[in-house]
């Protein structure tokens, strides 16, 4: 059977003509159409996002090689094109590379955090009464949907150092949760662990809803062990969306802004709990330095961009069609 | 705080004791061995403690939401205590009274909800068309503007603050109604900063509708644009819906950008970068804060729980088409 539609496909069509023409009319002729009106539907669109994302981006790109400060900003001095200097300038200083490190463990850090208590609930889900199961996905609904900013007065409120409940509860009146660095970003990586592992739980949830029941039926007769079944059975089967969860939480953990923003104050005593983010913003608004500040952000649009890329080889091995 | 929540998970995994009861569970109900009816007694015990971690793992979720409600209708001297309750016994609004009142977040309220319906309302209908455009055609650069629609929304948006101040600030000069300090230039970047998305996940739902409708509506004689809109658009409306849900959360979220642009008239302020004002290092009005949080939290949430049910499937059809 194989053999028939495979090879000889061609001489087959050649042998008899009639079997195109029986399948083929209509669906052709409405997908070449000689007005563009996929263009005219785009158009919107276009008019939208290439003076406020596409031109912005450009301009970006375009300030990291300027020489571009208070001065210049407010017109009195025109900007001086210089090179890679404001590169040569970041990657000069300790501080950059201190920032980045500790961005990339905090993103990690969250990364993992959401993905652990994500996963297990999402498996938790399964295994649970109506009840319990509608009461936690409406709780995590609520985590979801409460704004960055909200999570973040909430929970600065609960770890207040003098009237917060958790430090009531503990027994350590009058401890700064925000002084040290690590507690502090601790604390902030909670919040976006908070957010964020709703969306992870709900979708992995749908994914192992998706699983032929047959399948692992299939497995059980042949007597596997639950261990195994999730092993050999489930983990390859949610490999796809899995990968898509962990570089979706990989790309918005690196961002996080308003959390880091608000909870440390703008970056921490002394800069100690920066991300690339927070630093970049801080550089050009806080000390008028737009031009490295606007390198860092292609910094991070470059790393971002790399991450990206994986992101679309996984979409694209995972069958989706773009 | 994950502890109660995997140990049930984990604990057949791992224990061997268990590991073998918990085969049967998998599968049918009814015991065919004496055996089998020690395992649905385990069986049961593992599921009621399972119950127990969801329901305990709900509460940690839900507990900070719960906070927040209950401190804003807490009257000041509980607030203000340093042994603080997890209930209350005299609830007040004056906490809402004085946020609403005296520190404006009435007018930052409504601020807020103007800019997020306009960005909602234009967001669905230019990324209802494109979404359209990229499923229904096939034309020479589609799958590279799909790919760019892709990329948009890694950029980090903060960065590109620092050009859209300018560029803001240059447009001021041309259109005073999208320069700095006003809610047009909110609404315009947050349009294009919700639209990549909106167009990736309307994509989902467009792509889900089968050719054969158009087809039967055009051999009926229906023109492109009925088509679209009688039904096309009807049927992708709980999609829509699920859509909104993130542009308005782009939108009512947004804090960089309100905190950048809004610099010269208070009045334009929108909730988050009042929120921030309000929010002081040492001697913070934590009733206040608690109370705008309320305040904003809510109407997230009243949509969230509308359009539940489409987000998931929407998420999934965006996920795995």
């Amino acid at each position: 059977m194989p053999a028939t539609t495979t090879s000889p496909a061609r001489a087959d069509r050649d042998d008899n003509p009639g079997r195109p023409r029986a399948g083929a009319p209509a669906a052709p002729a409405r997908r070449r159409r000689r007005i563009p009106v996929p263009l005219v539907l785009l158009l919107p669109a276009a008019v939208v996002l290439i003076p406020l994302f596409g031109y912005p981006l450009y301009q970006l790109g375009l300030l990291s090689f300027l020489d571009f400060g208070q001065e210049q900003a407010s017109g009195g001095v025109p900007a001086r094109f210089v090179g890679l200097d404001n590169y040569r300038t970041l990657f000069g200083d300790r501080q950059f590379w201190d920032v980045l490190t500790q961005t990339v463990v905090f993103a990690g850090a969250c990364v993992v955090g959401t993905l652990a208590v994500g996963a297990a609930l999402a498996v938790l889900l399964t295994r649970v009464g109506k009840w319990p199961r509608l009461i936690l996905m409406f709780a995590a609904l609520g985590a979801w949907a409460a704004p960055a900013m909200t999570g973040a007065t909430v929970w600065m409120f609960l770890f207040d150092t003098n009237l917060g409940l958790v430090n009531d509860v503990l027994g350590m009146d009058g401890h700064n949760w925000m002084y040290d660095k690590w507690p502090a970003f601790a604390l902030v990586g909670a919040v976006v662990v908070w957010h964020s592992f709703p969306f992870v739980m709900i979708t992995l949830y749908a994914g192992i809803q998706a699983i032929p029941g047959s399948v692992l039926e299939a497995a059980r007769l042949d007597g596997a062990s639950t261990w195994t079944t999730f092993r050999r059975v489930m983990l390859p089967m949610l490999r796809p969306i899995l990968t898509i969860v962990v570089i979706q939480s990989v790309i918005w953990d690196f961002k996080v802004f308003t959390q880091v923003y608000v909870m440390t104050n703008g970056g921490g005593i002394a800069g100690q709990n920066l991300t690339l983010n927070v630093y970049a913003y801080q550089k050009a608004f806080a000390a008028d330095d737009y031009s490295l500040g606007s390198a860092i952000g292609v910094v991070m649009t470059l790393i971002l961009l790399a991450v990206t890329a994986v992101y679309i080889r996984a979409l694209r091995r995972s069958g989706e069609a773009l | 705080m994950t502890s109660p929540v995997t140990s049930p998970v984990t604990s057949p995994v791992t224990s061997p004791a268990t590991k073998t009861a918990a085969r049967p569970a998998a599968g049918t109900r009814k015991p065919r061995t004496g055996r089998g009816r020690r395992l649905t007694g385990d069986r049961r015990i593992g599921r009621h403690l399972a119950n127990t971690a969801a329901i305990i793992a709900a509460i940690v979720a839900a507990f900070p939401l719960y906070w927040m409600v209950l401190s804003a209708l807490k009257p000041d001297d509980e607030i203000n205590s340093a042994h603080p309750r997890p209930w209350t016994w005299a609830p007040t609004l004056d906490n809402f009274r004085n946020a609403l009142g005296v520190s404006g977040f009435g007018r930052y309220f409504l601020n807020s909800l103007l800019v997020a319906t306009v960005v909602v309302v234009l967001s669905a209908a230019i990324a209802f068309l494109a979404a359209v455009a990229l499923t229904r055609f096939d034309f020479k650069f589609r799958t590279t503007i799909l790919v760019m629609f892709l990329v948009a929304q890694m950029v980090p948006v903060e960065a590109l603050t620092i050009p859209l101040f300018f560029l803001v600030r240059d447009m001021g000069d041309a259109v005073p109604q999208v320069g700095l300090s006003t809610l047009g230039s909110l609404m315009l970047v947050h349009l294009a900063f919700s639209l990549p998305f909106a167009i990736w996940m309307l994509r989902g739902f467009v792509a889900a509708v089968p050719d054969s409708l158009e087809e039967a509506a055009r051999l009926d004689g229906a023109n492109r644009f009925t088509i679209l809109w009688r039904i096309l658009f009807p049927l992708i409306a709980p999609g829509l819906a699920a859509t909104s849900v993130f542009s308005f959360i782009t939108a009512w979220n947004d804090f960089v950008f309100a905190k950048t642009f809004i610099i010269g008239n208070d009045d334009n302020r929108t909730l988050p970068s009042a929120l921030l004002v309000f929010f002081k290092p040492d001697e913070n009005d934590w009733g206040g804060i608690m109370a705008a949080s309320t305040l904003m939290t809510v109407p997230v949430l009243i949509f969230f729980v509308l359009v539940q049910r489409h987000m998931v499937s929407g998420l999934g059809g965006a996920v795995k088409d």
